[in-house]
């Protein structure tokens, strides 16, 4: 940069720092508010944010343990936190797997296989990835629910017909891998051809142990995305032992039965693991998005 | 785009033809098997695309000519599926009357009707169950008839005689377990009169409500009262347009489209929707925008210390899932003892009402949304911004520029373009962002006076999922001709996104 006037520059680092300082106590505090809930006595009660009689009856319940209070009153847990939590994991992982299996195939077919049309399909793709399947929830319900008649498995309440719902997601991510394969080196599968190697073994065994960087992207984007998903979950999923983390933590704050320390507890429960494996990811998660959209 | 495609002049044998064909074969039948199933249910719809599906498969993959298809099946068969039937089913169901009121087919709807029957409570009596031998028999104690023995294992006629009182009676509850073998039985008493199965303690004269006299007719039985189905408004109607519930499902035409355009309750609370819609999606893009924007300037000042901490600080809020987040928000908003409200009234003496009143309810949503959304748009622009050349700023401050003038002409037109796609990409994320509205306002306060319900914070697709999934309509058929109009906008949307993305790349092309 230039020189610049010391003193100047001195007053500017002040304000600097001192607008990043302000900026996160504001971001941090509901993370404050609700980490201090989680150990505050009670469901209702307002106190300072440091909790004065520390209680670790929110905890307990939020890990599914009865708790005993002083007076001996046994509470029982109000929510099977941790079975919403296996839901959301189970079905992101399928959902993660799904979209891996069909997205890779038609990324590396968009990207080197040749055939006709490909320039419509592509441009028709792009077009089509803009429409969220929210907005078709009226219709998935109505197929899920006619299915139901014909199996149980793919009907409402079923964690598959949501599994396959998510999987639907692959446009985008069909995308962003494409992109991906474009830029890998053509004179690799030209080498492959030349020993030999079928298309698809060109696939297997060049494209998808190149791809692994981006495969892990898409499969930490389609995973949280699952998890984070309210709509869909909310109209497929009915019995409370089968719903997912985001439809069932709702249920805490029912205007009728109000449970904020309870609820603080299992949120931090639930939502720290994720937020873990999303720092890990966020640095190749953003270039990845980035480069996806980028590239044409 | 890569010039190399794989060469498929002579696409490989399958090393084992036998094996191949086999196998090809067997998935084939599975998808036809399947097909014909769901056909045979009465799903012709989806056993004509599950049939499809098997024809593509089988010619796809039973042909060397089509080798290159084999790649591009998978995925076109998914987005097919998945996406562009769902969608093609919505923009249909806006045709029809699907909803609570009509939700069955009109077979399913008749055999409904056919069900209900009339209970005539003077010849109601309790009953008990007598074993005898594997059989057994029905006592009613009241009129001191006795059945003749019936096995109890399907529909069954049984005949009732004067006797006495048998000495072994069922419990009561293991005469319940028997409960789907009485419901089909019919006892004829010496009168001839015909009892049955009447609740779980008794038997009396059973008579259906209705008779089904003609494939379009049913006669009901108390008063003599003919209802005609009528087709076109998918209900039994009496002669003096008395409509019965439950309806089927019929095509209705363009009645939904009318009520919208014509209903000023529901016209005028759409449009609101619509432009609040439009409001919320470009505030927070542009709100996210600006403060990512600032946030990642401020860190990539060369004089910034700590950047590591302060970045992972700030991304925070984009790594915890949001719908923690957001059910937090709707927590410390809370206006009786949310914590925001409590920190307010301490300091200003205020309370405002988060969620009751409209106004505020959307600066909620929108400071959500912005809490929410500048970490991602902060991690964007430090890319972007680490990609405009250093000497440029450089040249333009040796000219007496000010740092605030250069970042305006220098730095911001450098990245708007490659950020372009990505905004627009946000506004259409926003613009369905039905996570935020549905798990901290679902669309509420209630505009007062509207026909169907609507919020002042509703979205369009929020909108959308109230009448079909919350209030207690479920009405399909509206929901599924509001989305087609979704549709419309949100497919302009992506075609503009799509010119701009063509016109970036030939940009970059062109360099």
């Amino acid at each position: 940069m230039i020189v610049e006037n010391p003193r100047e520059l001195r007053v500017k680092k002040i304000a600097a720092h001192a607008f990043m300082l302000a900026f996160i106590a504001i971001i941090m505090f509901p993370f404050l508010v609700v980490i201090s809930i989680s150990f505050r006595e009670g469901n209702f009660t307002v106190g300072s944010l440091w909790p004065e009689n520390p209680t670790l009856e929110h905890w307990y319940l939020a890990l599914g343990f009865d708790y005993t209070r002083a007076d001996g009153t046994v509470i029982e847990p109000p929510y099977p936190v941790l079975l919403w939590m296996w839901n959301s994991v189970k079905i992101g992982l399928f959902a993660g797997f799904g979209v891996i299996l069909l997205s890779t195939i038609s990324a590396y077919a968009f990207s080197r296989v040749r055939f006709r049309g490909r320039a419509a399909v592509l441009d028709s793709l792009f077009i089509i990835q803009m429409f969220p399947t929210t907005l078709a929830l009226v219709a998935i319900f109505a197929i899920f629910d006619a299915l139901g008649d014909v199996s149980p498995i793919l009907g409402l309440d079923s964690h598959w017909s949501l599994i396959l719902v998510y999987m639907s997601g692959i446009t985008m991510h069909v995308w962003t891998i494409k992109g991906y394969f474009d830029s890998i080196d053509p004179s690799l599968d030209k080498a492959a051809q030349i020993d030999g190697a079928t298309p698809w073994q060109t696939f297997r065994s060049v494209f998808l142990p190149l791809a692994v960087p981006i495969i892990s992207v898409v499969f930490v984007l389609v995973f949280i995305g699952a998890i984070n998903d309210y709509p869909t979950a909310a109209i497929l999923l009915r019995s409370q032992e089968n719903l997912t983390l985001a439809v069932g933590s709702r249920l805490y704050l029912n205007e009728f039965r109000y449970l904020w320390g309870d609820f603080a507890a299992a949120a931090i429960l639930s939502g720290l693991p994720i937020t873990v494996v999303f720092l890990i990811a966020q640095r190749y998660l953003v270039s990845g998005l980035s480069d996806g959209a980028v590239k044409g | 785009m890569v010039a190399s495609t794989v060469n498929l002049d002579a696409p490989p044998a399958p090393r084992n033809p036998a094996l191949h064909y086999a196998i090809v074969g067997v998935i084939a039948l599975v998808l036809l098997y399947s097909s014909f199933t769901l056909y045979a249910m009465g799903q012709a719809l989806f056993g004509v695309i599950i049939l499809a599906l098997a024809f593509g498969f089988a010619v796809i993959f039973g042909s060397q000519r089509f080798y290159a298809h084999r790649f591009i099946y998978p995925g076109i068969a998914a987005i097919s599926v998945f996406i562009l039937f769902p969608i093609l089913y919505t923009v249909y169901l806006g045709f029809t009357n699907y909803s609570s009121f009509n939700l069955l087919s009109f077979e399913r709807s008749v055999e409904v009707i056919l069900r209900a029957k009339t209970i005539d409570q003077s010849t109601e009596q309790n009953f008990s169950v007598a074993p005898d031998g594997d059989a057994y028999r029905i006592w009613l104690p009241d009129s001191g008839l006795l059945s003749d023995p019936i096995a109890l294992d399907g529909a069954a006629t049984a005949t009732l005689s004067t006797s006495d009182e048998p000495a072994n009676l069922l419990e009561r509850r293991d005469a319940i377990k028997l409960r789907n073998g009485l419901k089909e039985l019919e006892l004829i008493t010496p009168e001839g009169e015909s009892l049955r199965n009447a609740g779980l303690r008794t038997f009396a004269g059973v008579t259906p409500e209705f008779e089904r006299i003609a494939e379009d007719q049913l006669l009901r039985t108390s008063d003599g009262v003919i209802f005609t189905a009528d087709h076109s408004t998918g209900f039994f109607t009496d002669p003096d347009g008395n409509t019965m519930p439950p309806g089927w499902r019929v095509n209705i035409g363009f009645d939904n489209y009318e009520r919208i355009f014509t209903s000023e309750g529901i016209r005028a609370p759409m449009l609101r929707i619509f432009v609040w819609t439009i409001i919320f999606a470009v505030s927070s893009v542009v709100i996210t925008f600006a403060l990512g924007l600032l946030l990642a300037v401020i860190l990539q000042w060369p004089h910034m210390r700590g950047k590591a901490i302060y970045r992972i600080l700030l991304i925070l809020p984009y790594a915890v899932p949001s719908f923690i987040s957001i059910l937090v928000f709707k927590g410390i908003f809370n206006q009786n003892f949310g914590e925001i409200n409590l920190i307010l009234e301490a300091l200003f003496g205020i309370r405002p009402e988060w969620f009751t009143n409209g106004t505020l309810a959307r600066v909620m949503i929108l400071i959500v949304n912005v809490w929410l959304g500048y970490p991602y748009m902060m991690l964007l622009a430090m890319g972007f911004l680490q990609s405009v050349p250093e000497d440029h700023k450089k040249a333009a401050a040796l000219e007496g520029a000010s740092a605030l003038r250069v970042f305006f002409t220098i730095t911001l037109p450098q990245i708007i373009p490659p950020f372009l796609p990505l905004l627009l990409a946000s506004f259409a994320f926003n613009f369905n962002n039905l996570v935020l509205i549905l798990l901290l306002t679902r669309g509420g306060p209630d505009i007062p006076g509207t026909v169907i319900q609507a919020g002042e914070t509703d979205i369009l697709g929020s909108f959308v999922f109230r009448i079909s999934f919350m209030d207690s309509g479920q009405q399909f058929g509206l929901a599924g001709a509001i989305t087609f109009m979704i549709f419309v906008i949100v497919g302009a949307m992506a075609y503009s996104n799509f010119l701009a993305m063509r016109r970036a790349a030939a940009r970059r092309s062109g360099q």
